[in-house]
């Protein structure tokens, strides 16, 4: 099991927003849902590669700037055209304000 | 279910109708020899590579495990309405129930005499391979037509150090349905890029022996070239649809829920012309992937009896060096204009109606950084808005907050 790793500050990401975290050369997304939990999932569309915090969060859904490809971000399912491959999660915990990310 | 056009329309219809349920025998026609593949990499960066691939709709095992035949390399060649039947190239006859024309579009042909081997169009994945035989360094490149499929394999020819001529006979680049105030940021983007860009003149006349082209432009400016590359528009595919006996108008006329004059037969995709809701029924035609894609679904579904009207705003992009643009809407029902800056010298156009009401948003900025806003315009434009223009020039105010309004 790897460590938590920290990703940003609890605040630095709005309510219904998403926010790139970057880490090991890997990129993530890392999101804020309309309910104020966070949640993490791995930060390029699985369509064409194309930067998930560039695009819309609307409720549980992350829309892909490029292309609209949904997905649920709080379970990684694709959720229509063009996107069929489901995204991968991260479990997310807020610790003293920071939001921590366990990258498997 | 049977559906003449395997490209990204037909593709999606196909996989819509197992998506909705249905169980019985889905026909997929192409005259193309691929799984239906996605269109748009054709003319983008993804061709500089050394070994451009098909991006494909669906894999041959998905379309087995869905059980969607797809019977390639053939045409459709008439319809026989009274008996329900497709008459095939290969001579073969398919039944259908509800059919379904996802033809798409063609190539304008540049209508002059000289035109030779030299002398190419882009529509297939075919097609785009023999261009980019021709992108090497040192190579020249004419490319006659400043539209979009002529600009983005401009950028792609100066990625592969080709030398490019851009000629467009309007007075500007892009003078279809792309504000002035962004094509100029794409032009200097070319121009910086190194790309040559006449505006404002015709061609005179073409000269191709077969090794080289030879254009002679109104003024008397003569160019040669190793290949010209003609992106002029597309003209819808309707000869089967109007052979039938269908109503033709700017493409296979279809109502809101996509059916043609004839109920049992549908169109969607470039080839039909359909009334757009957003815009008090104005009839258009788009030639856009998300439309396809909508489109494509959105017949699967009425073929399947849902009766539902199309209500999507339309929606484009392109992608040119590190830059995109996004478009919500058609920027001609606009009267005033709003512009919203977002830093990095990205920015957004709101285009509002006489009545305030937002028509259409146009973007551009380096990477997807108009994407979001973009978003939220078409749906904005969606719900028929009339946001404060203060609000919408004003990046301290949120987009998303005006939605909720």
């Amino acid at each position: 099991m790897s460590d938590w790793v920290e990703a940003c500050a609890a605040g630095d990401i709005d309510e219904e927003d998403v926010m790139r975290f970057d880490h090991g050369g890997r990129t993530f997304a890392i999101y804020r849902s309309p309910d104020d939990d966070y949640f993490a999932t791995d930060g390029l569309c699985t369509h064409e590669k194309v930067h998930l915090a560039d695009g819309l969060v609307m409720d549980d859904i992350i829309e892909c700037p490029k292309h609209n490809g949904r997905f649920n971000y709080k379970t990684g399912a694709a959720r229509g055209a063009p996107v069929c491959v489901n995204l991968k999660t991260y479990p997310v915990k807020v610790d003293a304000g920071k939001v921590l990310v366990q990258i498997g | 279910m049977v559906i003449i056009g395997a490209g990204e329309c037909g593709g999606r219809a196909a996989l819509a109708l197992r998506d909705l349920g249905y169980d019985g025998p889905v026909t997929l026609v192409g005259d193309e020899p691929h799984l239906p593949y996605e269109r748009p990499p054709l003319s983008k960066e993804a061709m500089a590579s050394d070994a451009p691939e098909i991006k494909a709709i669906a894999s041959d095992a998905v379309l087995v495990e869905r059980s969607i035949r797809h019977i390639h390399s053939v045409q459709a060649v008439a319809i026989d309405r009274a008996a329900h039947r497709v008459r095939l190239s290969d001579g073969s006859v398919l039944p259908y129930d509800k059919l379904l024309l996802a033809t798409g579009s063609t190539p304008r042909k540049l209508p002059m005499p000289g035109l030779g081997v030299r002398c190419v169009y882009l529509r297939t994945f075919a097609d785009a391979l023999a261009i980019r035989g021709h992108l090497g360094a040192g190579n020249r490149i004419a490319v006659i037509g400043g539209g979009f499929i002529g600009l983005e394999l401009a950028a792609a020819a100066r990625k592969l150090c080709a030398a490019v001529t851009v000629i467009e006979a309007q007075p500007r680049i892009l003078m279809r349905g792309v504000p002035a105030e962004i094509a100029e940021i794409i032009h200097q983007a070319h121009v910086a890029e190194g790309v040559d860009i006449v505006c404002g003149q015709g061609i005179a006349s073409i000269a191709d022996d077969g090794r080289q082209v030879y254009l002679t432009l109104a003024g008397g400016r003569e160019i040669s070239a190793d290949l010209a590359i003609i992106g002029i528009g597309a003209v819808p595919v309707t000869g089967l649809a109007a052979e039938a006996g269908l109503t033709i108008d700017n493409g296979i006329a279809v109502d809101a829920e996509l059916r043609s004059s004839d109920p049992d037969i549908f169109a969607a995709g470039d080839c039909c012309s359909f009334p757009l809701a957003v815009y008090g029924g104005r009839r258009v035609r788009l030639e856009a992937w998300r439309n396809a894609q909508e489109q494509g679904a959105l017949a699967a579904k009425n073929m399947l009896g849902a009766g539902e009207a199309h209500a999507a705003v339309p929606w484009f992009w392109s992608d040119q060096y590190g830059l995109s643009l996004q478009i919500a809407g058609l920027s001609d029902e606009g009267r005033n204009t709003v512009r919203r800056d977002l830093g990095d010298g990205a920015f957004i156009l709101f285009h509002l109606a006489e009545d305030g009401r937002l028509v259409a948003a146009s973007g551009i900025g380096p990477g997807n950084a108009v994407a979001r806003d973009i978003r939220l315009a078409e749906m904005l434009i969606g719900k028929r808005a009339k946001p404060a223009p203060e609000a919408l020039g004003s990046q301290a105010v949120k987009l998303k907050s005006l939605l909720a309004a």
